[in-house]
């Protein structure tokens, strides 16, 4: 196979003298991924929060959902979102199809569960620790959430990045909602499957290398970002 | 909250919409072969409207189209596209070009069909050698159009589905990426082919028969039925497409020196 | 925001406490078997016992923290429930906030509505304002457990419950500690400690509530109980013969 080396020359150049294109692409993908990560902390974190923190009847059923959510294959919530928006679909009326919105639609839908379920085992273990003593303190269900989230901070961003990661990598769902339309809503993943369907295994593959280079990048500044402020917090 | 205002800003500049465009339900083959990519700024110049392209399966594209997905659909299964008309998707399915399809192959050539012109009797002697057949097996346009040669050749290939009849579901390139990858012999448009960039040592093994001529349509879609669709925008588009202008461009697109289009547009 | 500045203009104290009949069961196993108690006076109350004799789910009960399986606990016509928010609980062993020593305190003093300029003076009570900007999670165990009781006093609590806040300390963490339980007794909180150590007991008791198969052995003067104690359990306990 030459086309190892080919892909590395390949993601090379393109790294070293970017066109306008895979700027476009890479800005596209960063940005979509983002914010449906973004989306989804905003609703992940609060709901994983009540489930780590609340007894009521049918939680266990809720556990289990909420788990099984997380196996949920973009390409099916790409169809859900895709229903949904689709003009023949309830919310057809908004013309979202086709969209960088839609993508970021389907992308929140898909990580949500994510960030709920894995955010509730943190907390939970969290609250194990604390419940106590909050009541003793007699502090709110909200202030003792808020204390919650503050303290698993670090853990729970290892979540958000599980959700981005899980979310910049997918094509499933990001295809059918999106529709791969050059300089609309073409990103990596799908740019990847295009290239690959075009028989371009070489490009396909540099694609791949560079979205793994994005990834990487995201980890280790949200890393750096977190041993900073450690170290801010033990020396200031 | 901050994070929320951040999600809004980041959201806004998405939701409005561009000034006028079209959104085009196409079959991948036209994508792939990168006609559109030569087409449609030529008409984007004239016209200041901008064509955004789905490219999926002709089966697909129909369907989308039918949920209003649509402005234009521009597929190449010319019994599917009647059927959307006369359901009321569509107004006017206009013949808009064509290509011709070819079954490529292993250089070996194991089933010894290298050069032979009549499709037919090409698809029986593969079926009675024992070589890999990869076919789409997806109900797109060029998948119906296989089922009807192999209708035509008198062989029953399911028969052989999961044996030396390969059914990989999937797109144009996915299926040539899978066929060639097994050794199979697989039928693509010829668009597709010349475009295609992982053809190792594929060469085309049958072509010319009139019966793999491969008919596009261009349909706009029915405002009648769906009233977000941009009429005008895609009736000049539909318009400009079988205008000589259009048809113009579409024979003055080569690859390698081919022309990979020949228009047909009732004058 | 809550305020509970009504706290400062309330008529009647959280004293007289009175304990009637109480039940609790933990574990499969009678851990309070119809205790009664009427704590009128002022001051320390030490509670002793020995171990499993159910000292550390009575304060819970206090508190308002766990329901008794039955009877009644009464602070001057208050359910226990009812008054948590007068009362602060330490806890044997402190459970701080993953965050600044400064920053636990900010956090109760903002969750509870008091006055967060008062900060700096509380860690300075408690000898910790050079450790203020450090994670509390790197603190020693005693100087843990003075967060947590700067964090307690913050609550201006009428009522301080202890349970065991110096158990395997350092004697100079524990005589720190004192002083501040003595700072609080000095200031006018009822102070309910529950400790092991008899020394303890002797340096800081008003007067002293043993506890002994689920019940009150003896409730008497500190003076009386290291000096005649009246029961036999209690006897036996002071001179360090084992008590089941």
């Amino acid at each position: 196979m030459q086309d190892f080396g080919e892909a590395f020359a390949l993601a090379f150049g393109l790294v070293l003298s970017p066109t306008g294109d895979l700027a476009e692409i890479v800005g596209l993908s960063l940005r979509v991924s983002l914010t449906a990560t973004v989306l989804a902390c905003l609703l992940g974190l609060p709901l994983g929060a009540l489930l780590a923190t609340a007894r009521f009847r049918g939680r266990g059923a809720v556990l289990v959902f909420v788990n099984a959510l997380m196996g949920l294959p973009p390409v099916v919530v790409g169809l859900l979102v895709y229903l949904s928006l689709s003009r023949a679909g309830p919310l057809g009326f908004l013309g979202l199809l086709y969209t960088s919105t839609a993508m970021i639609v389907a992308q929140t839908v898909l990580i949500t569960p994510i960030v709920a379920a894995l955010s509730r085992q943190i907390l939970e273990d969290l609250n194990d620790e604390y419940a106590e003593q909050f009541r003793a303190l007699c502090l709110t269900r909200w202030q003792s959430v808020q204390a919650l989230l503050w303290d698993g901070r670090y853990a729970l961003l290892t979540v958000a990045l599980a959700g981005f990661g899980r979310a910049v990598a997918e094509v499933g769902a990001v295809m059918i909602v999106g529709g791969n339309i050059d300089h609309l809503t073409r990103v990596m993943t799908t740019a990847i499957a295009l290239e690959t369907s075009k028989g371009e295994l070489a490009l396909a593959l540099a694609l791949g290398m560079i979205l793994m280079a994005i990834a990487l990048g995201v980890n280790a500044l949200v890393q750096s970002l977190r041993l900073s402020a450690e170290r801010q917090a033990a020396h200031a | 909250m901050k994070l929320g205002a951040l999600t809004l800003a980041l959201l806004t500049p998405f939701a409005l919409h561009a000034q006028e465009s079209i959104i085009v339900q196409s079959t991948t083959s036209t994508a792939n072969s990168g006609l559109y990519d030569y087409l449609l700024p030529i008409f984007t110049e004239e016209t200041g409207i901008t064509v955004n392209v789905v490219a999926v399966g002709t089966g697909q594209a129909i369907k989308n189209a039918a949920n209003c997905d649509g402005d234009v659909l521009l597929v190449h299964a010319k019994p599917a596209e009647e059927k959307f008309v006369a359901e009321g998707g569509g107004t006017m399915r206009t013949d808009l070009m064509y290509n011709d399809f070819v079954i490529v192959g292993p250089a070996g050539d194991p089933a010894g069909v290298g050069g032979m012109t009549d499709v037919e009797a090409a698809l029986k002697t593969i079926s009675e050698s024992g070589a890999i057949f990869a076919s789409r097996g997806d109900d797109s346009g060029t998948h119906k159009k296989e089922v009807a040669l192999w209708n035509a050749a008198g062989v029953d290939p399911k028969a052989g589905s999961g044996e030396w009849y390969r059914e990989t579901g999937s797109g144009m390139g996915a299926t040539l990426n899978a066929g060639i990858g097994m050794g199979a012999y697989v039928m693509t448009d010829r668009a597709t082919w010349i475009n295609f960039g992982n053809k190792q040592d594929y060469t085309i093994a049958v072509q010319g028969d009139e019966d793999m001529f491969n008919q596009y349509g261009v349909i706009p879609v029915n405002p009648a039925k769906c009233p977000n669709v941009n009429v005008d925008a895609a009736q000049s588009f539909a318009d400009w497409l079988i205008s000589a202008e259009g048809q113009e461009a579409i024979a003055g697109y080569k690859v390698d020196g081919q022309q990979l289009f020949f228009p047909n547009a009732p004058k | 925001m809550r305020d509970l500045g009504y706290v400062e203009t309330l008529e009647h104290a959280m004293l007289p406490l009175t304990v009637s009949g109480l039940r609790l069961s933990f574990g499969g196993k009678t851990v309070l078997d119809g205790l009664d108690l009427s704590l009128t006076a002022t001051g320390v109350t030490v509670i002793m016992g020995p171990n499993g004799a159910g000292k550390s789910q009575f304060l819970k009960l206090l508190h308002g923290l766990i329901a008794p399986d039955a009877g009644q606990i009464d602070w001057n016509g208050t359910p226990a429930t009812r008054a948590t928010a007068r009362q602060a609980l330490v806890f044997q062993k402190p459970v701080l906030l993953r965050r600044s020593v400064a920053a636990n305190l900010d956090f109760v003093l903002k969750a509870r509505g008091k006055d967060r300029s008062r900060r700096d003076a509380l860690l300075d009570h408690v000898g910790l304002s050079d450790k203020a900007r450090q994670p509390a999670r790197r603190l020693s165990g005693g100087e843990a457990q003075r967060l947590a009781l700067a964090r307690a006093l913050a609550l201006d609590p009428e009522v301080l419950l202890l349970d065991e806040p110096t158990a395997s300390l350092d004697p100079g963490s524990v005589l720190a500690i004192e002083a501040i339980i003595r700072d609080a007794r000095t200031r006018g909180v009822k102070v309910i400690l529950v400790t092991h150590d008899p020394g303890q007991a002797r340096r800081l008791a008003d007067e002293v509530v043993f506890l002994h198969r689920g019940r009150v052995a003896e409730h008497s003067s500190a003076e009386t109980f290291f000096d005649r104690p009246r029961s036999t359990v209690a006897r036996d306990f002071l001179d360090g013969r084992i008590v089941v």
